[in-house]
């Protein structure tokens, strides 16, 4: 699995994961529609039932509300269910059993039952995914006091962040964009904890702070070369879990730069973009002028054919021209030129 | 008379349904002061069906049950002072006052919970009992609900799932006839409840007149079979009927949804009576005057607990 540098790809972190997790603990289990598959859900979960034991990886009927709620209950009685969904959309018919029933147990019950449970939501993108396969909703879930919401972008962060959300006694929203899955970087081999509530600066600059959330932090570094070339600094933060969400992170480098910019992966109204930036101006209302701006999906649903598609998301250059704006005041005009995401243009279906 | 029926079991049953019958109607007397500040849904004549179910289940069995809970945590044993501080916002009740009424939970009798949205605690039992089978322990789950959750999906999936699996679980629908004031004729197409368990090939059993000794009976019988690792789940339609209305105390018929004459002929069979009239006066005197004590007791402590402190606020809403 590892190249001669240590590095695995995002899906095989993922896989990593959960296997030692299930070799760790005998209450781990694995299941929702397809885990046992050929497919194993893009290898995160390929045969896990013949390493385990079907108990431990099964494959449910189409019953997403109670296959949650059976989830729930399994994880009342002590064992540390992780349920997964080829897409983050079919959490929707997920949302009474996680709003009303995971989200609250502990608290209405005054601690005396936990929840420690992951569910597991990818996020199509490309290739025609349309407006059904391709949310990530996340904002819905960071809304709701007592869920965590984790979106880790790197290999590295993958695997300690899946760890992290196995071991935690709380439900934990474990979002997964398809794009990063190929991606490689290092990984130790041994079991680590990415602790939630602590974001990532990726890369340093003095100009802007450009937070960006699960792909989008790909194209945040690609916007990042584009303003380089143009002399413009930026401060690359990966939030990385976005409830907890790691506020003093952003803080620190907004304070320094004067200019935030968000980009999310979503749509930007009542999202997390909307939400940084509120908590951001309000700690420096009265006390330093600072310049914000968010950009996401465009704010409609997600069209399915490529040339509507690519206008709908952000990407590096549009990033660039938005930071560009912000810093420039305005002033002059630039046209970041160079190459488009190729992990995008070069995806190829059938799904 | 049911043939099981001894006079150890019989005074087991009333003192259980006795206790419960009174504990709500001392809830409905006290209303009006106020000092209950949140809905109860009260189970005054639907007692029965907690009663014989939980009666015929051991006490580490698992409990899943609806916001008309009363019954069913105190007929598996949940604490009585605990639940009335409960109801009083207490910081003694069984979740310091967090939950409510409609929450209650004895997790040291087994009784995991109950929620406000129907249907959803069926799910969340199956998943129990999956546990229980994964783990190897021969806990038998019930669950509680209405014979409106049979309308929610989550009902269906669970039946599928719990048949698939053939797990350890007791499905009890509490068949009151109405959803709030809605009757089960105007929202119930197909042939019946049990047709529907059925359907996944679970063995379902309908239990006439909420009688308390035949429920206690199937599900002795249901449980045991579960046990022996002869069967997976069985669901069980009791039929009963609630005597007040849906939310807070008192009579509803002015509502006009239902007939004087109906709720006559369900008060006619009332199990407490019958259950009292089987045991034998001294007996059941002795049963009466101990439980009014005991109630009288869990009001004075509920009155007597103080509220949470306001730091209470932010706390348990995650795990460490």
């Amino acid at each position: 699995m590892r190249n001669a540098a240590g590095e695995i790809t995002y899906a095989q972190a993922l896989y990593e994961a959960t296997v030692q997790e299930m070799e760790r603990d005998a209450g781990v289990f694995v299941y929702g529609l397809g885990v046992d598959d050929p497919i194993g859900m893009y290898g995160t979960t390929l045969d896990l039932h013949k390493k385990f034991g079907a108990d431990r990886n099964f494959d449910t009927p189409l019953s997403e509300d109670a296959m949650t709620g059976i989830g729930i209950g399994a994880a009342l009685a002590g064992l540390r269910p992780i349920h997964v969904h080829q897409r983050m959309d079919f959490l929707m018919l997920c949302m009474n059993q996680l709003v009303n029933i995971a989200a609250k147990a502990s608290y209405m019950y005054a601690g005396q039952v936990q929840v420690p449970m992951v569910v597991r939501g990818i996020i199509g993108r490309s290739w025609g995914q349309g407006a059904q396969h391709s949310q990530s909703l996340h904002a819905f879930f960071m809304h709701v006091p007592g869920l965590k919401v984790v979106a880790p972008v790197t290999p590295h962060d993958a695997k300690g962040c899946m760890i992290a959300a196995i071991r935690d006694n709380n439900p934990v929203v474990f979002m997964e964009h398809r794009m990063l899955y190929n991606n490689r970087g290092f990984v130790p081999p041994e079991a680590y904890e990415v602790p939630f509530g602590k974001a990532r600066v990726l890369a340093e600059g003095d100009d802007l702070t450009l937070v960006a959330i699960s792909h989008m932090v790909v194209e945040a570094i690609r916007a990042r070369a584009h303003l380089a070339e143009v002399g413009i600094g930026v401060e690359v933060i990966d939030p990385v879990s976005l409830a907890p969400l790691d506020m003093d992170t952003i803080a620190r480098s907004v304070e320094k730069t004067g200019r935030l910019l968000v980009v999310d992966n979503d749509w930007t109204n009542c999202g997390a973009s909307a939400e940084i930036i509120a908590e951001t101006v309000e700690r420096f209302q009265g006390k330093r002028a600072v310049r914000v701006a968010r950009l996401g999906y465009a704010p409609v649903p997600c069209p399915t054919t490529k040339p509507l598609e690519n206008l709908y998301y952000q990407n590096g250059r549009t990033i660039a021209l938005k930071a560009y704006d912000m810093v420039k005041g305005g002033v002059g005009h630039w046209e970041p030129h160079g190459e488009d995401a190729k992990e995008i243009a070069e995806f190829k279906g059938p799904f | 008379m049911t043939p099981h029926a001894n006079s150890a079991l019989l005074a087991k049953l009333y003192r259980s349904i006795y206790r419960i019958r009174r504990v709500e109607e001392e809830i409905e007397r006290i209303y009006p002061t106020d000092k209950i500040k949140s809905p109860v849904h009260l189970s005054l004549g639907q007692e029965s069906v907690a009663v014989g179910v939980c009666a015929a289940l051991h006490k580490d069995d698992i409990v899943f049950a609806t916001y008309r809970g009363h019954a069913a945590y105190l007929a598996k044993g949940g604490d009585l002072n605990r639940m009335i501080a409960e109801l009083y916002g207490k910081a003694t009740g069984c979740a310091r006052g967090k939950a409510g009424s409609m929450h209650l939970i004895d997790r040291a009798a087994g009784f995991m919970g109950t929620s406000a949205i129907v249907a959803t605690t069926i799910p969340q039992a199956v998943g129990y009992a999956f546990a229980m089978r994964y783990r190897k322990q021969d806990t038998v789950t019930v669950v509680f609900f209405g014979d409106g959750a049979v309308e929610e999906g989550a009902f269906h999936e669970s039946l599928n799932f719990a048949a698939l699996k053939q797990l350890p679980i007791i499905f009890v629908c509490e068949n009151n006839l109405y959803a709030i004031h809605a009757p089960l004729r105007d929202r119930l197409a197909g042939a019946g409840l049990c047709a529907r368990a059925q359907s996944y090939g679970i063995p379902a059993k309908r239990i006439e007149d909420g009688d308390t000794l035949a429920l206690h009976s199937e599900v002795s019988l249901a449980a045991a079979e579960i046990r022996a690792g002869r069967s997976g789940p069985h669901f069980i339609e009791a039929m009963t009927y609630r005597y007040v209305r849906h939310v807070g105390p008192g009579d509803d018929l002015f509502l006009k949804y239902r007939s004087q004459e109906e709720l006559d002929a369900w008060k006619a069979k009332d199990e407490v009576k019958r259950l009292a009239a089987m045991l034998g006066a001294p007996e059941a005197q002795r049963i009466r005057d101990e439980a009014e004590k005991e109630i009288a007791a869990a009001f004075d402590f509920a009155e007597k607990s103080p509220f949470p402190s306001p730091r209470e606020l932010e706390e348990n809403l995650f795990h460490a």
